[in-house]
């Protein structure tokens, strides 16, 4: 447990003081004042725009800083070739593989704390209450976005680092889009289309799951029950993704 | 006590995919055994497999066929690391860290208590001498500072065996002799040591034993102190001496060559047989001329070297 807990340590370190995770930081501010400004324009409540924009920002950009670490941990330990002096230690894969994982999440959930503050202080000025009610977005933003980062750790486990962001963007958009995939394909009579459809519905995770947002935006009722449930579901898949990874990754040469 | 065998590899092979459906060996059923507390020199040309089979010993590639043993534990357990340092060629480490944090968390991976850590990691130091840049990030390190630092990262959690790629590349002088020394001393220490090197003065005059390999194939095995023995290749003897000296030494009749050096009084001789050597040795001395020197013409490793390495495979 001690050499999971230094080498995610380590990781953590590491992002900290890496300009990258600055410069991602800076990419959420942009988006959020530009919500400001969006809100000030339009002619809704203003506050009902900070919050589906805030939300969004977080999402996105904390969907692109999972991919972006998640990916260039591996590529980056394998090209500076550090992981020679990890790996010759006594420990086994699956725990440097796990202290990676804990250190970028540790990373992942500082920007989703730092992002949150920014909707938060902002949505105080319009409205001087603290919307608590964003919680129930933003946790399972984060749960999300873990499930986002394990599947960059195992497509980063066997292919490169271009096709490894690829791969992962494309479960993030179609994980987003599963449920609207399949009742389309119902519509056809292309089997084809529907088959492809039930596949992907199946196995790849179903990521509106975690949407939480309009409820929260529109001041909708939101089931705990289905929130509980999304969120056992997202851990449930991360684990599954991360064992995945950890099977592949401990048969792989370390050149 | 018998002598242990701190590593025994058997039939070890490994090949690379280099294409579709090609594929590059490596490594060709290597087999060597290296015993408890012998320094081991590992030579071969550029390409030849040296750096795959520190790799394969420390499971960072797995073997295609073939086994690796540490005092008989299988190098598919982790556990068998905690008694190795491993030093990679032209090593690397986080460069945002700096010397002191690095070694720190180098021994966070090995059990060992943390005022233990401390104390060690401040002995690697000194070692290594590196203790003035310790609080420096390893980015604005040169490149021999880091291949002393991998020396010390290598050496921290007092391994019985070390394993070292290259350890003298990218040192000065004063360094390479320092390595010298941090080898010995190590064997004194009771640890086995092997390595991989190209120079191979270095080799000839640390190593107990040391083997050649070409193009995946193990050549031969050396034991260094055998070939200093030896007197195969005869005797010099240089000397200062009169007609007298020499009369003498030609009334022997025997088995050697003389000759006259362009100083006049200057004579060179030399014999194929030791008895002969000391036996002329003992007339100079006698005759009261002057000796120069008294040397044993023997081969060099290096040309054992080269004569194994440019012999073409069969
Ligand atoms: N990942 C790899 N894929 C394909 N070929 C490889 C790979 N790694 C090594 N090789 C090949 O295996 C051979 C042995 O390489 P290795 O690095 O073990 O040589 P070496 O003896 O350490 O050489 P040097 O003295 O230059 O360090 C080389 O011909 C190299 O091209
Ligand atoms: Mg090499």
């Amino acid at each position: 447990m001690g050499k999971i807990f230094s080498i995610a340590q380590n990781t953590f370190r590491e992002t900290i003081r890496d300009r990258v995770f600055y410069s991602l930081l800076f990419f959420a501010l942009i988006l959020i004042a530009l919500s400001m400004i969006l809100g000030n324009l339009t002619l809704t409540k203003p506050i009902k725009i900070i919050h589906d924009f805030g939300l969004g920002s977080i999402s996105i950009a904390g969907t692109l800083i999972a991919i972006f670490v998640g990916i260039g941990m591996l590529y980056k330990e394998m090209d500076k070739r550090t992981i020679y002096t990890i790996l010759s230690k006594p420990i086994h894969r699956w725990q440097f593989l796990i202290g990676k994982y804990l250190g970028l999440g540790l990373t992942i959930s500082v920007e989703v704390v730092v992002m949150s503050l920014i909707v938060f202080l902002l949505s105080f000025y319009y409205v001087p209450e603290i919307p608590l009610k964003l919680f129930f977005a933003i946790v399972p933003i984060f749960f999300e976005l873990m499930l986002i980062l394990a599947f960059s750790f195992l497509f980063s486990s066997f292919s490169s680092s271009f096709l490894s962001g690829m791969f992962t963007l494309s479960i993030f958009v179609i994980g987003h889009f599963t449920s609207d995939l399949k009742m389309l394909a119902q519509g056809t009579d292309n089997v084809i289309f529907q088959k492809l459809s039930i596949f992907l519905f199946y196995f790849l995770p179903n990521l509106e799951a975690l949407n939480f947002k309009p409820e929260v935006v529109h001041n909708l009722a939101i089931s705990y029950e289905k929130l509980f449930f999304s969120i056992i579901y997202a851990i449930s898949y991360t684990i599954v993704v991360l064992l995945i990874a950890i099977f592949i990754f401990n048969r792989r040469d370390i050149k | 006590m018998s002598i242990k065998n701190a590593v025994e590899i058997q039939n070890l092979s490994k090949s690379f995919k280099t294409g579709l459906k090609k594929r590059f060996q490596a490594l060709n059923n290597l087999s060597l055994t290296i015993k408890e507390n012998e320094i081991f020199g590992y030579l071969g040309a550029n390409g030849t497999g040296k750096t795959t089979t520190f790799k394969l010993m420390l499971g960072l590639i797995f073997p295609d066929t073939g086994d690796i043993k540490f005092w008989g534990v299988s190098f598919q357990d982790v556990k068998t690391r905690a008694n190795i340092g491993y030093l990679p060629e032209n090593p690397y480490f986080y460069s945002y860290l700096t010397g002191q944090e690095s070694l720190n968390f180098t021994a966070s991976m090995f059990d060992m208590k943390s005022n233990i850590k401390k104390e060690r990691i401040n002995e690697m130091l000194d070692l290594v001498n590196l203790q003035h840049a310790k609080d420096i990030q390893l980015r604005k390190y040169s490149r021999g500072m880091l291949q002393r630092l991998g020396i010390a990262q290598a050496l921290v959690h007092d391994p019985k065996l070390l394993i070292l790629d290259e350890p003298m590349s990218g040192l000065d002088p004063m360094g390479r002799k320092d390595m010298r020394n941090i080898i010995l001393s190590c064997k004194d220490q009771g640890k086995t040591v092997l390595f991989s090197s190209h120079i191979i003065s270095d080799v000839e005059m640390i190593c107990d034993r040391a083997s050649i390999l070409s193009n995946g194939v193990l050549k031969k095995i050396i034991t260094v102190d055998d070939i200093m023995d030896r007197d195969s290749n005869g005797w010099e003897i240089t000397f200062k001496g009169n007609a007298d000296t020499i009369e003498s030494i030609n009334s022997k009749n025997e088995n050697f060559i003389l000759k006259q050096l362009s100083a006049k009084d200057i004579f060179l001789l030399k014999a194929i047989d030791k008895k002969i050597a000391f036996e002329i040795l003992n007339i100079i001395q006698k005759q009261g001329a002057e000796l120069l020197s008294f040397v044993p013409l023997r081969i060099s490793l290096e040309e054992i070297y080269i004569a194994t390495t440019l012999k073409k495979d069969q």
